[in-house]
């Protein structure tokens, strides 16, 4: 989101811990054995709850593994419940749950929605209004009586932050990101830059979503960006008229300097290269033109031979088209290698996209392998290499496109 | 980075961050002087609420901004104004760039969005009542409205991709939230910014029109609202024995920053520097600080040792003072233990006692009216202050407005969550 060029001079960002959470399962072991061992399925997620919508939805979590006390649960809603979960898992990963001293001085950056609402109160509130003879004087006091204190705290953006620093004692800076997709797009970008420039050594980055919302799919549905029937992989869809399928996701990143890392005898899963965030008003090639700036920007820093990519296309129409057009150019120049979409596995995530995107390509990168083909449309081909660098894209369901390059450590 | 102008270096090495432009909007009115006029006289902007019925409310008054659309608007509509007219006047005074491209990044403090009843009920009724489930119901309309206006204000992103689009400014906006201290927080992200030298300005805004029948009872629920709905200019009392909530209002803050050298070799005119920024969170709990004050007292460190200045340096505080008699007490207690016996000589006010909390947008006005403080010498009053509470021993400017010079602020900003901002706001030079 710079206006300047030179995203990727100053101190190297390591990515030391990863937390994931989503629909395929929990943890790093998990995803790779989903996504890069066993032969990818597109999965049939929950097509009745939230009919006509499919939503893929999170496997069943032991909350107490990562959030100890109940007190603790019962003040956070099903979203701040994903995020603070994976926050704990990332932690872990990173070796600095508990490590007091270090979390005091760790800086936080969570992309979040919010705004989880109770859609039973609602609809009773819905239906009385229709029928009630003062219909401004019912709403008020229906809100008065029927709305929970704590519900608003799970409404409040900012209180998925506010929940990892008391479960997790996470308590440098705390900033909270909001807008989809471009909101995660952010929180890894402008930490990483924070790194590179000195202004904080260990960042906890991350986002949650959770998809089994009613609320939220009525939002999106007023965009009819939401695809209807069977669940298939991103590329079919976009041929078919288009749509989105949401999954719930929890995903946070602990990216660190280099140095940090290694004064504290810890090894990184990659190398958190340039990471930039862009917008267009997606007339049609906007977008594609901002990513192909992205890459002109980037280009220093890729290697000679085609670099795989992570695309975050999600399936709806022209904004997947366009980016599958870009991808087969880049195939054709020699610049991209094999391209998977994650989406057709997970959904999309909104905020936590992004960040997933990251999660998932440094992971295949520790991994020394790249996530099997899952697309019929014979769009993405078998990987013959083991990747060094992997490209990671995400353009929003409605703005914001954002790029990263991440590295093999060694 | 690509910093190559400058040579003016702050205590750390660091470019140092000018303020070239404001602008503001409170229930008090529209711009900068109109609200220092007000503010400086001790005049209050609460009233009582006529937005919406208040039948079955326990809070019936606020700073709701009225007098920019005829009609009651959605609170992302409201928002994206007061942003606007903040912004204008903001970019004006700083005479940078041109209508329509401003040269530099965006960084906006906006509330979490949601949509409005209002939309809710015309969903529903438009929908087929034969569908039993209320969201089901809606979604249908929904989906066959097919109105982006709805569509796009539904969106987190949507009120700063718009004033991105109006103002022209560069890369993608930052749309945040941490709770009050958000404004301050806008401000923080922008001084780090071109800290780091990413770029040369930022507009930074914090805004805030979510004055909606749901919001105040979610308020009131938590019990944070003042209740004294008879007499509302008199209702906001910081520091006082009689407080007892604050009260929720309306307006938008915005600040030009500009890279100081940068700013200077434009011909801009100065009209402060962010010194420095400091930031703690409290893992105590949701809405309350840990008892002994250790992450506001840190935040309030933090940000004196980023600006690099004494304790004796700073000779006015912008307190966040909302008038809750959790806020009060544990800011106070906070500055005592920062600044000991010497806080007793340090005028203190809070302009909420004026202008109610202004949530999202707090951080950004209070800074816009620090500003202000240091530019006329003169220290807008702590209004209400009837009967002082005896456990606050601080000079909090009580119901007059004060002349004196002012060189120096620390403006504080907390929020629910555990946010915890402060702000180091100086008179130039550098």
């Amino acid at each position: 989101m710079s206006d300047k060029a030179g995203m990727s001079d100053g101190r190297d960002v390591w990515i030391t811990g990863i937390g994931l959470i989503s629909s395929l399962g929990e943890g790093l072991d998990a995803h790779w054995q989903a996504m890069a061992v066993d032969a990818p399925r597109i999965p049939a997620g929950e097509t009745e709850r939230f009919a006509p919508f499919p939503v893929l939805p999170m496997v069943p979590l032991e909350l107490d593994k990562q959030i100890p006390r109940k007190a603790d649960q019962r003040q956070m809603e099903p979203w701040q419940r994903l995020g603070t979960y994976a926050a704990g898992l990332a932690l872990a990963d990173a070796g600095l749950s508990g490590d007091l001293e270090r979390l005091a001085h760790m800086d936080m950056i969570v992309a979040a929605g919010g705004g989880e609402r109770d859609v039973d109160v609602d609809g009773q509130i819905l239906a009385g209004l229709d029928r009630a003879a003062e219909p401004d004087a019912f709403l008020n006091e229906r809100l008065a009586n029927d709305l929970r204190p704590t519900l608003f705290l799970a409404q409040l953006s900012n209180l998925l932050a506010g929940n990892i620093s008391i479960v997790h004692k996470v308590t440098g800076s705390s900033r909270t990101f909001m807008g989809e997709e471009l909101a995660g797009i952010s929180a890894v970008e402008i930490a990483a830059r924070r790194i590179r420039a000195g202004q904080g050594d260990q960042f906890l980055v991350g986002a949650a979503y959770n998809a089994e919302r009613k609320d939220m799919l009525l939002s999106l549905a007023l965009g009819n960006t939401l695809w209807q029937g069977a669940v298939n992989a991103v590329w079919e869809r976009a041929n078919a008229g288009g749509g989105m399928v949401t999954g719930s996701l929890g995903v946070f990143l602990v990216l660190e300097s280099r140095e940090h890392a290694e004064a504290r005898g810890k090894t990184a899963h990659a190398k958190l290269g340039p990471v930039l965030s862009g917008r267009s008003r997606r007339e049609p090639g906007q977008a594609a033109a901002v990513a192909r700036g992205q890459l002109d920007a980037l280009r220093p820093a890729l290697g000679d031979k085609p670099v795989g990519v992570l695309s975050g296309a999600n399936g709806l129409g022209p904004a997947t088209l366009e980016e599958r057009a870009l991808l087969e150019e880049l195939v054709a120049e020699g610049i991209a290698g094999p391209i998977r979409a994650s989406q057709s596995l997970i959904g999309n995530s909104l905020e936590a996209a992004f960040p997933a995107q990251i999660a998932l390509a440094a992971l295949a990168l520790s991994r020394k392998g790249f996530y099997r083909p899952a697309d019929p449309t014979g769009f993405e081909l078998e990987a013959a290499d083991v990747p060094t660098q992997i490209l990671a894209t995400s353009w929003g369901f409605w703005r914001g496109e954002g790029m990263a390059l991440l590295e093999a450590i060694d | 980075m690509g910093k190559t102008l400058g040579k003016t270096r702050d205590h750390l090495g660091r470019p140092v961050v000018a303020v070239t432009g404001m602008g503001v909007v409170t229930s008090l009115g529209q711009g900068i002087d109109d609200n220092w006029a007000a503010l400086t006289s001790g005049k209050s902007g609460i009233h009582r609420i006529t937005r919406f019925p208040v039948d079955h409310l326990r809070t019936t008054i606020a700073g709701t901004v009225d007098f920019l659309f005829d009609e009651a608007p959605r609170s992302a509509v409201l928002t994206e104004k007061l942003a606007e007219l903040a912004a204008e006047e903001a970019i004006a005074r700083a005479k940078i760039g041109t209508p329509g491209d401003f040269p530099g990044m965006l960084f906006m403090a906006v509330p979490p969005v949601e949509l409005d009843w209002s939309v809710k009920r015309d969903l529903y009724e438009s929908g087929d009542a034969e569908t039993a489930d209320p969201y089901d119901r809606m979604i249908e309309s929904a989906q066959s409205l097919n109105n982006p206006d709805i569509y796009e204000y539904a969106l987190y992103a949507c009120v700063a991709d718009k004033t991105a689009d109006r103002f022209g400014t560069r890369g993608a906006p930052i749309s945040l939230s941490t709770a009050c201290a958000s404004g301050a927080t806008a401000i923080q992200l922008g001084v780090e910014a071109i800290r780091r030298g990413d770029t040369d300005a930022a507009l930074c805004i914090g805004t805030d029109g979510s004055v909606q029948v749901e919001s105040l009872i979610r308020f009131s629920l938590l019990s944070a609202l003042s209740t004294a709905n008879e007499d509302p200019e008199t209702a906001s009392r910081p520091f006082s024995k009689n407080r007892d909530g604050f009260v929720m209002a309306e307006g938008a803050g915005a600040l030009v920053l500009e890279d100081y050298d940068a700013a200077v070799a434009r011909g801009a005119e100065i009209l402060a520097v962010i010194r420095g920024v400091g930031e703690q969170a409290d893992d105590f709990h949701r809405t309350r600080s840990k008892p002994d004050g250790s992450p506001v007292i840190g935040a309030m460190r933090q940000a004196l040792g980023d600006a690099g200045i004494g304790l004796d340096e700073v000779n006015y505080i912008n307190a966040h003072g909302t008038s809750t008699p959790e806020n009060d007490k544990m800011e106070a207690l906070s500055l005592e233990a920062v600044f000991g016996e010497h806080v007793k000589a340090i005028p203190i006010s809070s302009n909420k006692s004026m202008i109610g909390h202004t949530l999202t947008a707090a951080g950004a006005i209070e800074a816009v009216f620090s500003i202000q403080t240091i530019r006329s010498g003169v220290i807008p009053p702590t209004i209400n202050h009837d009967i002082p509470d005896p456990s606050v021993s601080l000079d909090v400017v009580p119901n007059v407005a004060r002349e004196a010079p002012v060189s120096m602020v620390l403006s504080n900003s907390f929020g629910f969550g555990g946010q915890n901002a402060c702000l180091v706001i100086a008179a130039e030079p550098a």
